[in-house]
């Protein structure tokens, strides 16, 4: 039987009390928002806060706004919300794409966008996702509020910039016109971690070019976004040939280790493969016809 | 610390360890022993209870966090008094289809397919089995546990039990 360590529990009851809670237990102190990584962890006794303070009343946190420019997404949000909103999928059909294939229906049910962020595993999907769409992420702490870059914010596996007397309350993707994006994912079953995934945005200039391009790889061992692969694509008409070559650079790009999921040539393979899936997918969606090789 | 829910239109309070998890507060404090605890990992989803009525996976959850809350279990499926009262129609379903042979699946099988209908009362198949695809049964091969669904969306007024039919 599976048991966390003795704990004391608070539940917030705004960010604010969420932050002077944090403040006044200190640095063993831990935020529980959907607990589907952070129990889990608990019970292995991976992680052993000595106080859990309970986020998930805080309705301020729980929000998907279409604002100019920008879809502010609460902390809080669970996956099952995401996965259920039509502005989300209308605006970045790659978090649809992505959410699709996180977890199981049940465990969407709690699990949340900033505890995923805040989790940091290397084979969480939306970092990738965020990565790709050049998202920012809001912090609260004793000193205001700050706004980072995702890239910014993740600093490694299970490292990010929120301290731990603060609080993520939201996500923001920046909304380009012209654009679309996509993500898939190769996993043995429903729910296991990633073998390997790839997430792609695009932006169409008014003359059919590819004006900008962000290439995501989960799982394949890279930090931040496959800069080179997506470079290639700028400033050029979508064809078969460039896609080849993009996912060509993305899989260089990637340095996967072997495990239980598969060996390194057979994940860089998909590297390779599900880069030009999602190109193909995200230009499809954005209107544009790649010509054939 | 003191926790009050409601379960299956209960009001309940216990005082709890902060640390103790849902499953274990219903089978062991409350006796209800009709949620299983299998995998312990948030994978087999046989401990799946609704809470608000959503399908959550119940050793994957404090009691302390479900406070406030209303949590169904496989024992608030049937309406009225155990054994005389009227079996919900996924209940009935999954005994008209052959929806469990060893039955260690089978709570939380149910209580997913009482919110899928609940929210969807009508699903194509291909939705019963994405409903389902975060819980684990390794008798069935899923096939009777979809047509069990299937049985239920078809008939949603519940029907009366065997006891009642004899009666």
């Amino acid at each position: 039987m599976q048991v966390p360590a003795p704990f004391e529990y608070a539940r917030a009851t705004s960010v604010q009390d969420a932050l002077e809670l944090l403040e006044r237990h200190g640095p063993e102190s831990h935020v529980i928002a959907g607990g589907h990584s952070l129990l889990p962890m608990m019970k292995l006794r991976l992680a052993r806060p000595e106080w859990l303070i309970d986020i998930n009343d805080l309705a301020e946190l729980r929000h998907i706004t279409e604002d100019a420019g920008v879809l502010r997404v609460g902390a809080l949000t669970r996956h099952a919300a995401l996965l259920g909103s039509d502005v989300v999928g209308r605006l970045f059909p790659i978090v649809h794409d992505a959410e699709k294939v996180i977890a199981d229906p049940v465990v969407r049910n709690r699990g949340t966008i900033g505890g995923s962020l805040g989790q940091a595993d290397p084979a969480e999907d939306l970092t990738t996702v965020c990565d790709v769409l050049r998202a920012q992420v809001v912090i609260v702490g004793p000193a205001g509020e700050r706004v980072v870059d995702v890239a910014e914010f993740h600093r490694g596996p299970y490292e990010t910039a929120c301290e731990q007397n603060e609080l993520i309350t939201e996500v923001r993707f920046p909304i380009r016109t012209g654009s679309a994006s996509a993500y898939e994912k190769v996993e043995r079953r429903v729910g296991d971690w990633a073998v390997a995934a790839a997430g792609a945005a695009v932006q169409l200039g008014d003359d059919g070019t590819i004006a900008d391009a962000a290439i995501g790889l989960t799982a394949l061992g890279l930090e931040g976004l496959a800069t080179d692969a997506a470079a290639v694509l700028v400033g050029q008409r979508p064809s078969e040939d460039l896609i080849a070559e993009a996912a060509r650079l993305a899989a260089e790009a990637s340095s996967p280790v072997e495990d239980q999921r598969g060996p390194v040539d057979y994940k860089r393979h998909l590297a390779d493969e599900l880069t030009r899936r999602v190109l193909r997918r995200a230009l499809e969606r954005v209107g544009a016809t790649a010509t054939a090789a | 610390m003191q926790v009050t829910m409601t379960v299956n239109g209960t009001e309940v309070t216990r005082d709890v360890e902060p640390r103790l998890l849902l499953v274990h507060f219903l089978r062991e404090t409350l006796g209800l022993t009709g949620t299983h605890w299998g995998c312990d990992t948030s994978n087999c989803g046989t401990c799946v209870v609704l809470v608000d009525g959503e399908p959550v996976k119940s050793c994957t959850a404090l009691a302390a966090m479900t406070d406030g809350h209303e949590v169904r279990t496989v024992e608030g499926l049937a309406q009225g008094a155990a054994g005389g009262g009227t079996l919900d129609p996924v209940q009935q379903g999954f005994m008209e289809e052959h929806g469990l042979q060893c039955g260690f699946c089978t709570p939380g099988m149910m209580l997913t397919a009482r919110a899928l209908l609940d929210r969807e009362p009508d699903p194509d198949e291909a939705t019963i089995r994405e409903a389902i695809s975060g819980q684990i049964c390794r008798c069935t091969g899923y096939a009777t546990i979809v047509r069990s669904i299937q049985w239920a969306a078809a008939h949603p007024a519940a029907a009366p039990t065997e006891q009642e039919v004899v009666a």
